[in-house]
């Protein structure tokens, strides 16, 4: 049996249900790759960074680097202690402030400050960075990753909210002098 | 006995199904192939069911929150009968499976199984790699404790580096701008719904494969793959000189299966689940974050390769490598199978197999990464210390407390990212060491501004006593003759 030239009604029939299938998935699959692509989406990603406290100015005596904490300003009830940051801040001379994102610039390692050295160390691949954040050696390609800081009501506070990483720093401060 | 046969024929009767179970499992192969040498497919496919099994009893215990994980794990470990076990053998199951996965893979390159007209079951099969590399990378974060947080931010930090789309994707992969909760609970839908859905859709086409196209016979030196003859001659090869796989081939597959499963077993009872290591909170940072047994490797590379090749290498290394396995049966489909008469294909694989096991080998003591409490908790041995001048021992204190020891060993105690110093004397002048700490260089920091002019003095007056005995200290010639005339100024200096 060949089959009838031209259009015919059943084959149009499923010509229809495929077009109305087609319709549905437009309909469903916008909102799906919507969901699916929230955490890039540009205004929400916008408010991922805000100012956030470290505490008074007293818990940073001049001329030391200090560990302190935040709570992440961007949380969700399941975050647990994962949204509870560290960073290192190293009070200059008590005027101006250098706070450091943990992360290693090589691939995001907690860097350890040795006081007695003057050296953050990192444990995973052994970058080692001076105490203005310049790189001293190993992996890393360039110093630690510096938040901007204000000083409000004798109080430090940072813009953070998310974790730096080699690409994406565009939130911090990028140009660390070169030790000289 | 006569009930289950009713029922069986019951079923039967309905379902269809018997005839065709019978002939596939029946279904002629060669001789030769009833060999130990083809049990490793089998044996990962058994590891996957057990993987399944363990992973959907883990699932009734564990919680896939941030807040809570590592509680849960806790609770597996500690207060669940036989929890310790199930996690022990899914964790081993895990590395057992990754390992047969490979065995598998080697074994059916050297035999050229890959060559037509199984193209499309290699590339299956590579698949198949790609997302049991996947499935243990996701697990390693599920078990969500210190080494798998810094481990994810390892992975953000990867991705980051990709060329203008890095930021994006690292969002999509942490699910926020933080690993958080939002991050565990999307690697807990790839681990636990997406991966295995594609793993499972691979795993039936690969053995669809299998059994349509036929097990791929022992390669012969000398009988030559040509795609115009070879099905006939396989079917020929079948005919004439063919067993049942079953029972003739399949127990070998049995029989090693059980000894795997056997053995995943053993390895748990005996050395215990993996972790978890400390809680995930990222301000506990006395953390040194390695990662599981299959990526030590990568730890290593990313370690050992020169910063400004790491990003290119990377990004490229991967899709050179993932390509060049898929390429694989498109260039070479034909030809000998005989890895007699392939000694490239002998070479690659031991060149990898080399390489992989160094890189390994050495992640397992990471001589790059700093001690980071050598110089606290690492005496320097007393040899080095004796009979030295109250300078040299203050020098001996200035290397511990300025960290030197973190880095640099002294008799084989201490880091090993700097060169040990035991014999430091004798290849560096006082000069060359005064300026090595104060100017650094050679992958060292520079200490100039660290170190008094004192503490400088005293370091090198220490390392200057590195030498072994009987082994003078390296000399600076041009120094000894600048000091000559003032030596022999009586004799030699007044005309």
């Amino acid at each position: 049996m060949t089959p009838p030239a031209g259009v015919t009604r059943r084959g149009l029939f499923m010509q229809i249900g495929i077009f109305l299938n087609g319709i549905v998935a437009v309909i469903l699959g916008v909102p799906f790759v919507r969901y699916l692509l929230s955490p890039v989406v540009h205004e929400r990603k916008g408010s991922y960074d805000s100012w956030v406290p470290l505490g008074g100015l007293e818990q940073f005596p001049s001329g030391q680097t200090r560990l302190a904490t935040y709570r992440d300003p961007v949380v969700s009830p399941t975050d647990g202690e994962t949204a509870d940051i560290a960073c290192w801040v190293r009070n200059i001379d008590g005027q101006s402030f250098q706070v450091f994102a943990i992360n290693c610039a090589h691939l995001g390692c907690p860097v350890r400050w040795f006081p007695q050295s003057n050296l953050f160390m990192c444990p995973c691949h052994g970058g080692a960075y001076y105490q203005d954040g310049s790189r001293a050696s190993g992996p890393p390609e360039r110093g630690l990753f510096e938040y901007h800081y204000k000083i409000d009501g004798g109080k430090l506070l940072i813009k953070a909210g998310e974790m730096p990483t080699p690409g994406q720093a565009s939130n911090i401060v990028r140009e660390i002098r070169p030790c000289a | 006995m006569r009930l289950i046969k009713s029922i069986g024929d019951w079923l039967d009767a309905r379902l269809q199904l018997g005839a065709t179970i019978r002939e596939t499992a029946e279904h002629s192969v060669p001789r030769e192939t009833a060999s130990w040498f083809y049990v490793f497919g089998s044996a990962a496919f058994v590891v996957f069911m057990l993987q399944i099994v363990t992973g959907i009893m883990l699932a009734l215990i564990y919680v896939p929150s941030a807040g809570e994980a590592w509680n849960s794990l806790q609770t597996l470990n500690h207060s669940v009968t036989l929890g310790w076990f199930i996690r022990g053998l899914h964790g081993w199951g895990s590395d057992f499976m990754v390992a047969i996965v490979l065995i598998h893979m080697v074994q059916v390159f050297l035999f050229g199984a890959y060559k037509y007209p199984r193209e499309l079951t290699w590339i299956v099969g590579v698949f198949l790699l790609i997302v049991t590399l996947g499935m243990a990378f996701t697990g390693q974060v599920l078990r969500f404790d210190q080494d798998a947080y810094w481990g994810l931010g390892i992975g953000a930090s990867i991705a980051s580096r990709v060329p203008l789309m890095g930021p994006p994707i690292v969002n999509l992969m942490l699910g926020g701008p933080i690993i958080a909760g939002a991050t565990l609970s999307r690697f807990f839908a790839l681990h636990v719904f997406v991966i295995p859905g594609l793993l499972i859709a691979f795993v039936a086409v690969h053995l669809l494969m299998v059994i349509k196209l036929g097990i791929n016979e022992w390669p012969m030196p000398g009988r030559v793959v040509r795609k115009a003859t070879y099905i006939k001659e396989y079917h020929e090869l079948t005919k004439k000189d063919g067993i049942p796989f079953v029972p003739a081939a399949v127990w070998k597959d049995l029989v090693f299966s059980a000894f795997i499963l056997l053995s995943v077993a053993a390895c748990a009872v005996y050395f215990g689940p993996f972790g978890p290591s400390g809680p995930p909170n990222p301000t506990i940072i006395q953390t040194a974050p390695r990662p599981d047994f299959f990526f030590l490797w990568l730890y290593a590379v990313l370690s050992l390769l020169p910063p400004s090749m790491e990003t290119p290498a990377l990004l490229i290394g991967p899709v050179v490598v993932i390509l060049g396995l898929l390429l694989l049966p498109f260039f070479f489909g034909e030809g000998e199978k005989s890895w007699r008469r392939r000694p490239v294909a002998v070479l690659t694989i031991l060149l990898a197999a080399v390489a992989l096991g160094t890189f390994t080998r050495l992640a397992g003591n990471a001589p790059w990464s700093p001690v980071m409490d050598a110089w606290s908790g690492i005496p320097i041995p007393a040899e080095f210390l004796h009979n030295r001048t109250a300078l040299e021992r203050q020098g001996a204190l200035v290397f511990q407390v300025k960290q030197c020891h973190n880095c640099h060993s002294l008799d084989n105690q201490g880091g090993k990212r700097g060169p040990a110093l035991d014999a430091v004397a004798v290849r560096l002048t006082q000069d060359q060491l005064i300026r090595q700490v104060i100017q650094g260089g050679g992958n060292m920091p520079a200490y100039g501004k660290n170190l008094s002019p004192a503490e400088t003095t005293a370091l090198v007056a220490f390392l200057e006593t590195l030498h072994p005995a009987g082994q003078s200290p390296a000399r600076d010639a041009s120094r000894a003759v600048a000091l000559e005339p003032v030596a022999g100024a009586p004799a030699s200096g007044q005309p």
